[in-house]
């Protein structure tokens, strides 16, 4: 009683649970990873694990909670996901709205290798310099000799 | 090479300039880390508040359930931008048929209390989040936050930052109204 008195005495005031390692090792390392692929909504491009803001310490306590009462990743990363959306994911899951961004630059890899192949499949359309005519040859010749050097 | 199929490859870079430009000016002067909410057209998530001190009630789902078109604002007495978006709550809280209600975000409800003395309360009801639990479910990321809800509890619409005129007569209020119908 003692002990849970002194333990709730340790919580930050205006923080839902305190942000220490779980008891079990495999455990915090799991918490960890799955911190890891969480996006810190305050600082986006840091994942909860690496940022400082209270509310990243707040969901990382949350996925430490969940995964103590038995939640798997997908069902911790679900929970996150109904309250934040798939933003929260620093992976974008694979589903129609996100096929442009996991197959589009593979397609325009495709592409641009196609271009490549098809135009290197018809050789010779620059047409040859062809010879002057003899027309040609003298209007370029008086053209030449209407340019005095002196 | 012909041609057209000369023009065609010509004409590419600026299609794609064409393309891009209409991108970027649809994006101009929005705020890139505003996020859309996961919770729009879903219920209110099922909660219970305490009040900022006993014998005040507090907030809970069933109050955004009473009928009524409910504007929740999140806010704390340690949030900079509450302060300047309170004058316009102190407006929206004399609008007819809306009831504004705030939920006090990771605060001390002495403080949230001080807050309110000096600038005045808008809301019809309060309730105490002090360690951001409810807000999580809310899918607050920053304060302040306004949520929209209809008469059924639904929410509607989400504002992040701090509530100018602009939002509130372009985006609040006509919501507002069309749930009122």
């Amino acid at each position: 009683m003692l002990a849970a008195a002194l333990l709730l005495s340790s919580v930050p005031a205006l923080a839902i649970g305190v942000d220490e390692p779980m008891a079990d090792p495999a455990m915090e390392a799991k918490a960890r990873e799955i911190s890891r692929g969480l996006r810190c909504l305050v600082c986006q491009n840091q994942s909860i694990e690496d940022s400082n803001a209270p509310l990243a310490a707040d969901l990382r306590h949350i996925v430490r909670e969940r995964l103590a009462a038995g939640d798997d990743e997908p069902a911790i990363q679900k929970y996150l996901v109904d309250r934040y959306g798939d933003w929260v994911l620093l992976r974008p899951p694979l589903e129609p709205a996100t096929f442009a961004l996991w197959f589009g630059p593979f397609a325009l890899l495709a592409l641009g290798a196609g271009i490549i192949l098809w135009r290197r499949r018809r050789p010779g359309i620059e047409p040859e310099a062809q010879a002057l005519t003899a027309e040609e040859r003298a209007r370029l010749d008086s053209l030449l000799k209407d340019e005095d050097p002196a | 090479m012909n041609g057209k199929y000369r023009f065609m490859l010509a004409a590419l870079p600026l299609a794609v300039v064409i393309g891009l430009s209409g991108f970027f000016y649809d994006r101009l002067g929005k705020d890139p880390g505003e996020l859309p909410s996961a919770l729009i057209g879903k219920p209110v998530p099922d909660f219970t508040l305490p009040g900022l001190d006993e014998g005040t009630p507090g907030l809970a789902s069933a109050d955004l359930r009473a009928g009524t078109v409910t504007v929740v604002n999140v806010f704390a007495s340690w949030c900079a931008p509450c302060r300047i978006e309170h004058p316009m709550l102190s407006a929206l809280a004399k609008v007819p048929k809306i009831r504004l209600v705030g939920l006090a975000y990771k605060d001390k409800p002495e403080a949230t209390r001080a807050f309110l003395g000096e600038l005045g309360n808008p809301y019809a009801l309060i309730g105490a989040d002090v360690t951001g639990r409810v807000a999580i479910d809310w899918g607050v990321y920053g304060v302040p936050e306004t949520y929209l809800v209809s008469p059924a509890g639904e929410i509607v619409w989400k504002h992040v930052g701090p509530l100018d005129e602009a939002v509130i007569r372009g985006e609040l209020l006509p919501r507002a109204e069309k749930l009122l119908k």
